[in-house]
């Protein structure tokens, strides 16, 4: 159990510390690598919870694709970051006021939970057995059955932003020679030589 | 004391041990794949390959890893010393760690983890990272574009090999290595899936950064793409898990589609042998396809390859993920673990 | 009918198959390789190798000082210097070639009246430091006496053609 309770603090911590560096570091790679690793120690996490498949996902979603796209833009981005902390401060009421509704919303949640533990039990009452069922067995049994209408709705939203992203880049412009593949797969030697007998003098 | 000796010190020994046993060889076989590829690829074009060092050139790898460790390690004045170093570090382990769940035979593995299949699909879309790294950190303009190419490339052949993995998990039911090799005992999935085979491997190629998707190092344009700055040790160490990937790449294969360690078929002759040797047949059969392939097929452009992966593949494998599915609920065929 | 025959070959990949049976077959070709320390390929009577002095067989030296290679050459790569011996005959102090100038295009050869500096058939002269490549008339004579056999074969061999 100690062994237990010291990975989590371990992972725990290097997690809240790379969170911090995200904001802190001054070079925006930088700040990408450690929310890569922030990622990380969040699998962790969730691994010592005994929540692999999410683990797992988290790892293949956010540290495989997202961040992939995020070090790819940040690292393409020249930008002169003295001059963009420059104005920072005006931002620091906005920014402070989400950070307050933030907290309390986080404070809501957690303080119900202390003030009617009864709450608590409503979100994990389909929570099966772990050691019963794996909990890619049990996620998935409540994601297609339970929450199947939740799940296809967020689905389709996401096909609605993939569309629309598609929509607003596509530029139609005329003119334009594309390589037309199935074309090229299809010319035989037949289509495109012909052997010509040329009489002397006589021209093609 | 005693009590900590055998509920801890004992237990990290053992996988110490382990581990040793699994990474050994492993660097042994990565470094005679270097030479079975000048073999193979000298053969294919009619020369005979390294034929100087020791019988048969068998000694050349060793050679060539002496060499590398005994050069310079050179950091250029321009890069960003930290990512530089860690970028060929996190290559090479990463290809490393994924070995921890790959099952060699009936029980033979490090760790039979519920989700395997989900770990290898992490860990292999995590080796873009060190390239990504190796390039950005080197402040090199070749070394910049081989990487850029290299995160595009890999981001879009993961989304086809997640959806060839999960056609095979509809026909086993379970993200566990060993139940997906167990699963195979009737027929492999070579055979039914076959599109899905061919559409994994080509994909596993370009997810390998291999010819003829080698466009992040390709030396006629780019030099040598992302590791253009390295040398020595650090270089060694992205070869090292480049060719590590492969092995990888061909272990998935074998577990996925050819049935890991089991025998063809399970007559008398075939079932004496043993399982890690099957598997270990295997996968030098989907790497000399590998080298095979690298011989045959000049370089693709990379648009050409982005066509191929989301026009072609994409739509293929989503279809045959669909096809698969409605297959194995029509017939009801569904395996125990999602029907029950 | 065309169509689907095309549809289904290339749904097969059959192109790519038929080119890895290709490669497949020439791997059981027999090598080309020559194992190049043990192993050399024929040269030309007339290939262009490493500069050398000739003698006649009565050990004079050929090389009248008439520097015609040092004027041909297109390199500017042989110096020569010379006075009249105390026999009175007409010979090189000096004869020297940088042979990292030297382009091989034979012209030397060409322009020499009495056959003296010829290039050899030997091409194995990599050496480790640059000094070693600016030949002396020793080093040129030595190479001479060296090769005679080989340079008196390859002229006899090309003279049917000049």
């Amino acid at each position: 159990m100690i062994i237990h309770s010291l990975t989590f603090y371990m992972f725990a911590a290097v997690a809240v510390a790379s969170g911090v560096m995200v904001i802190s570091a001054r070079n925006p790679v930088h700040s990408v690598l450690f929310l890569i690793l922030a990622f990380f120690n969040s699998a962790a996490l969730f691994v010592l919870m005994g929540a692999e498949f999410l683990a797992m996902v988290l790892v293949v979603v956010y540290v495989g694709a997202v961040a992939v796209l995020f070090l790819f833009v940040v690292m393409m981005l020249d930008i002169n970051f003295r001059e963009m902390r420059h104005g920072a401060l005006q931002y620091l009421p906005i920014g402070g006021l989400v950070g307050i509704v933030l907290l309390a919303e986080l404070v809501l949640v957690f303080g119900s939970w202390a003030v009617a533990p009864e709450a608590a039990d409503v979100a994990t009452i389909p929570t099966p057995d772990p050691t019963v069922v794996t909990n890619t067995h049990a996620l998935g049994s409540v994601l297609y059955t339970r929450f199947v209408y939740l799940f296809q709705a967020a689905g389709m939203i996401l096909l609605v932003a993939m569309v629309g992203a598609i929509v607003l880049t596509l530029r139609q412009r005329d003119g334009l020679r594309r390589q037309s593949i199935a074309e090229q797969n299809a010319r035989r030697k037949s289509d495109t030589i012909e052997v010509v007998k040329v009489p002397s003098r006589g021209g093609v | 004391m005693v009590d900590f000796w055998a509920s801890y010190a004992w237990p990290t020994a053992k996988i110490v041990l382990y581990i040793i046993a699994i990474v050994v060889p492993l660097l042994l076989a990565i470094a005679y794949l270097t030479y079975a590829e000048r073999k193979v690829i000298a053969a294919m074009q009619m020369r005979k390959g390294p034929n100087v060092v020791g019988p048969f050139g068998l000694l050349q790898p060793i050679a060539d890893g002496l060499k590398l460790l005994l050069k310079e390690t050179i950091i250029p004045a321009g890069a960003n010393r930290v990512v530089f170093v860690l970028a060929p570090m996190i290559t090479f382990i990463l290809a490393l760690v994924a070995w921890a769940v790959i099952p060699f035979g009936p029980g033979v593995v490090l760790a039979d983890i519920n989700v395997g299949i989900l770990y290898l699909f992490a860990i292999s879309s995590l080796g873009v990272y060190g390239i990504i790294m190796a390039g950005w950190a080197s402040n090199s303009r070749y070394a910049f574009l081989g990487a850029l190419r290299s995160a595009a490339q890999m981001v879009s052949y993961e989304v086809s090999i997640g959806f060839v993995i999960i056609t095979v998990l509809l026909c086993v039911g379970s993200l566990n290595l060993s139940d997906i090799v167990l699963a195979q005992q009737n027929i492999w999935f070579a055979i039914p899936l076959l599109p899905m085979f061919v559409v994994f491997f080509i994909s596993g190629l370009a997810e390998t950064n291999r010819a003829p998707f080698d466009l992040p190092e390709a030396e006629a344009e780019l030099v040598s793409g992302y590791n253009v700055e390295y040398s020595s040790m650090a270089f060694a160490l992205f070869f090292l898990g480049e060719y590590a990937n492969m092995i990888l790449m061909s272990a998935m294969t074998s577990i996925l589609f050819l049935g890991g360690w089991l025998p063809p078929v399970d007559v008398a002759p075939l079932n004496w042998i043993p399982g890690p040797v099957w598997f270990a047949l295997k996968i030098a059969a989907c790497l000399f396809v590998f080298l095979w392939v690298r011989a045959t097929f000049p370089r693709y452009r990379y648009d050409q390859l982005m066509r191929l992966g989301w026009k072609v593949f994409l739509p293929l494998s989503l279809a045959w993920v669909i096809i698969t599915a409605g297959v194995l609920v029509a017939m009801d065929w569904l395996p125990d673990t999602i029907a029950g | 009918m065309a169509y689907l025959d095309r549809s289904v070959r290339s749904f097969l990949l059959s192109e790519l198959l038929s080119g890895m049976w290709l490669t497949f077959r020439y791997m059981f070709r027999p090598k080309v390789t020559l194992n190049y320390p043990y192993e050399k390929s024929p040269i030309s009577p007339r290939f262009r190798g490493e500069h050398a002095l000739r003698r006649y067989p009565n050990g004079e030296e050929r090389c009248i000082a008439c520097k015609l290679c040092e004027a041909v050459c297109p390199a500017l790569a042989i110096t020569i210097e010379a006075e009249p011996r105390a026999d009175g005959s007409r010979r090189t102090t000096r004869y020297d070639i940088d042979m990292t100038k030297c382009i091989y295009c034979g012209f030397c050869q060409e322009a020499c009246p009495v056959d003296a500096i010829v290039e050899g058939p030997n091409f194995e002269f990599a050496t480790e430091t640059r000094e070693e490549l600016l030949y002396d008339k020793q080093k040129l004579l030595a190479n001479g006496d060296r090769w005679e056999a080989a340079i008196a074969e390859n002229l006899a061999l090309d003279a049917p053609y000049r």
